[in-house]
């Protein structure tokens, strides 16, 4: 990879800001109909995307009937009528909402953990180790992005069924029903690996020679410089894992029957019976969204630094 | 970014608890044998979320393990939306359970591969139930269910009065003619935004399961039964198009929603529709909110005298359970009329047998919900039974979307017989 590979998120906010005239920068105004233009579509897209979340969270409130008859007009957005927390309660009496999360919060988090861990150890033996046919393995780690997840959900499945693991029952056949089926086969991840490779190659590779002459391994290498200098890359990893492990649905639906061992996702299901309760839907969903939603929240910024690093929406 | 000492304990705080985390989640696993083991016989169900039909089978269950000590049956309960592709994930890597429920008209495909045993020495027993509510395929019994439920046309009394309509009975539903008159009135009164509702929104069988029945009433069906080898003639000929074209003028005259809303139950409950095509299943909230003013009508006689869909969720046995004799042992004591009332009273469904009826409230002779049962004994026609009938489902629901959104009906029918028929062929015609 050249020298002129993008240095992650701080580097590009770094361009940008090296590339903007300082006279634009505040100086002159935009014109007031351009600015006025431009406010009504933010506007706009902010209702586009917010409006679907607030009648989310306020049907969660109402009850089935009067969904449907708010359905029509604004009121379908506004929390009045016949308000209560009964969704909620009927959430609690219809499924193990604690159980569900905690599995989702397990998995989740051991995954991208576990795939931070992984994914940068594999990319840095690619970018910084520099062994024979490096380019080659990467090559063919990038080409299995084009294969989507439904493709291989079968083969996946039935190697599950056959793989031995060492628990502390001992040796036993078999990964369907457990948590390790839910968390291993995400844990390794080809797009992990190429933003770590693309991130680890623009660190000067001056800095190995000085630790190794400082008489630093290969592994204090990676612990004590190049994953200390790799917070963008690593934050966008935890974010671009975090999003599709939270919203794990097809795969537990699989490989997953005990009820003790679902996560949210498989849960909404759980509402739709012939006589849907659509409160009890809406309740449900705000709950699991909440997390996401505080997360999205708190690490605003590395999260729309992570797409603009990484170009793809998570 | 250089990371702040904070940051870096937080990430080595974050590791440490994720590893052996992750070795203490990993070690945490459900049973995921097929059952039947040490007398251990698993059954699957697909009523998570449905307390009330959970609660009736878990009241069978406990009876059974209490009534004796060789087996004990362990309920693993899956939401219904996903549960044939839970089955099937399952079946893929032989961890079926020893006990299973199945949507009726799957239990031929799921008999043919191999996933279902045939209920043996239960021919007595199974004699007194309703024909509909037992899987059959090459002659053997694989499933029995203990309740159906029936498609009616829910209106209000005074709907009809309002407009001059009569009230049909079983003995004496409406013609086509006098349908399609009623609809046009209740257009012309601008009352209601949906003078019908077919419930378009919902997915899956239901299409089928809804719409089949008014092809077949119009003297059509999904394939010819006489083998089940094609559907030409059933499913494109002159009364099958004709139907379709009957089909696609309920939207373009404005008397069926294009796309209906999602839940039109609740939109018939709020006023906005003036009868509604539905399932027995919306009685209880119907009549809640309308009284002795809601009607429970038969589907019209469209050619052939009015059809309705026969079959539900059914009870049976996985091939691969390991003790073949518990789980037969427990269908056995399960199919106590006793429990047949006891479900379908729970799930306010059509009782499988007119013993467990005579217990039931509602169903009892002269009862409100006598109707129910006397439309499934009539009108309930069973979909197709050959194990090709999940392709001829997706390809008929398929086509009648493709109908009611503008294409050629004649077309259309033609494509959904070639693709029925390859399918049909390509599998030996399931021998």
């Amino acid at each position: 990879m050249s020298a002129t590979v993008t240095t992650g998120p701080e580097g590009l906010a770094h361009v940008a800001e090296t590339a903007v005239p300082e006279q634009h920068r505040g100086g002159d105004r935009p014109h007031p109909a351009r600015h006025a233009l431009g406010l009504l579509l933010r506007i706009v897209l902010c209702l586009v995307f917010g409006l679907p979340l607030v009648f989310m969270v306020v049907s969660s409130f109402k009850p089935d009937l009067q969904i449907f008859d708010d359905l029509g007009s604004f009121k379908a957005f506004l929390p009045t009528g016949d308000i209560s927390t009964a969704n909620y309660t009927g959430v609690f009496g219809r499924v193990p909402f604690a159980q569900f999360m905690m599995n989702s919060v397990v998995i989740t988090v051991v995954t991208v953990v576990l795939g931070i861990v992984v994914n940068s150890m594999a990319a840095f033996a690619l970018s910084r180790i520099g062994f024979r046919g490096a380019g080659g393995v990467l090559g063919i780690i990038l080409a299995t992005l084009i294969v989507p997840f439904e493709t291989l959900a079968l083969p996946l499945l039935w190697w599950s069924n056959q793989l031995p693991f060492l628990g502390p029952d001992g040796i036993s056949q078999g990964w369907l029903d457990t948590y390790q089926v839910q968390i291993i086969p995400f844990i390794a991840n080809a797009f992990s690996i190429f933003l770590f490779y693309q991130y680890f190659d623009s660190i000067p590779k001056e800095l190995d020679e000085a630790a190794k002459v400082d008489g630093a391994g290969w592994f204090r290498i990676y612990r004590s410089i190049v994953m200390p200098l790799s917070g963008p890359a690593i934050a966008t990893v935890a974010i671009l894992t975090f999003l599709p492990m939270w919203n794990q649905y097809l795969w537990p639906l699989m490989a997953v029957q005990t009820e003790e061992l679902r996560p949210v996702m498989v849960g909404i299901d759980y509402f739709k019976q012939l006589n849907t309760s659509w409160g009890q839907i809406m309740a449900y969903a705000t709950m699991i969204t909440a997390p996401v939603l505080v997360l999205f929240v708190a690490f605003q910024r590395s999260f729309i630094n992570s797409i603009a690093s990484s170009g793809v929406k998570g | 970014m250089k990371l702040t000492p904070t940051t870096k304990r937080v990430a080595v705080g974050l590791l440490a608890a994720a590893l052996p985390l992750s070795m203490a989640a990993c070690t945490k696993g459900g049973s995921s044998s097929s059952g039947g083991a040490g007398g251990e016989l698993t059954m699957w169900t697909h009523n998570a979320g449905n307390k009330a039909e959970l609660a009736a089978i878990t009241a069978i269950v406990n009876d059974y393990n209490k009534s004796q000590s060789k087996y004990k049956v362990k309920i693993q309960a899956f939401p219904q939306d996903s549960y044939n592709q839970s089955v099937v994930a399952a079946a893929a890597s032989k961890k079926l359970p020893c006990i299973l429920d199945i949507d009726g008209p799957n239990v031929p495909n799921w008999a043919w591969a191999g996933y279902l045993a045939p209920l043996d020495g239960l021919d007595a027993t199974l004699s007194k139930y309703l024909p509909t509510v037992l899987g059959k395929w090459d002659n053997k019994t694989y499933s029995y269910g203990y309740y159906d439920v029936a498609l009616v046309m829910v209106t209000r009394k005074t709907i009809l009065d309002k407009y001059g309509i009569r009230v049909p009975t079983a003995d004496s539903p409406w013609t086509k003619d006098e349908f399609d008159a009623a609809l046009k009135k209740i257009k012309a009164s601008g009352d209601f935004q949906n003078p019908l509702d077919i419930a378009t929104s919902f997915t899956g069988e239901w299409w089928p399961y809804a719409y089949s029945p008014m092809l077949q009433s119009f003297g059509g069906d999904l394939i010819n039964r006489d083998g089940y080898k094609t559907a030409e003639g059933s499913l494109n000929g002159p009364k099958a198009v004709e139907w379709a074209t009957w089909f696609r003028s309920l939207v373009t005259d404005g008397l069926v929603p294009l796309k209906s809303g999602a839940d039109p139950a609740k939109d018939f409950i709020n006023g906005k529709t003036g009868i509604l095509y539905n399932g027995t299943w919306t009685a209880v909230d119907t009549r809640k909110a309308f009284g002795k003013d809601t009607l429970f009508l038969p589907p019209p006689d469209l050619g052939t005298g009015p059809k309705i869909g026969g079959g539900s969720w059914q009870w049976g046995i996985s091939q691969n359970c390991s003790d073949q004799a518990g789980a037969l042992d427990y269908m056995k004591f399960a199919a106590q009329d006793k429990y047949v009332a006891s479900v379908a009273r729970d799930t306010n469904n059509i009782p499988a047998t007119d013993a467990a009826a005579a217990q039931v409230k509602g169903y009892e002779k002269g009862g409100e919900n006598e109707i129910f049962l006397d439309y499934a004994k009539k009108f309930a026609l069973l979909r197709p039974v050959t194990p090709g009938y999940p392709f001829i489902a997706t390809e008929f629901t398929k086509t009648a979307q493709d109908i009611l959104n503008g294409a050629d009906p004649k077309q259309a029918l033609d494509q959904a017989v070639k693709n029925i028929d390859a399918n049909q062929k390509s599998n030996g015609y399931f021998q």
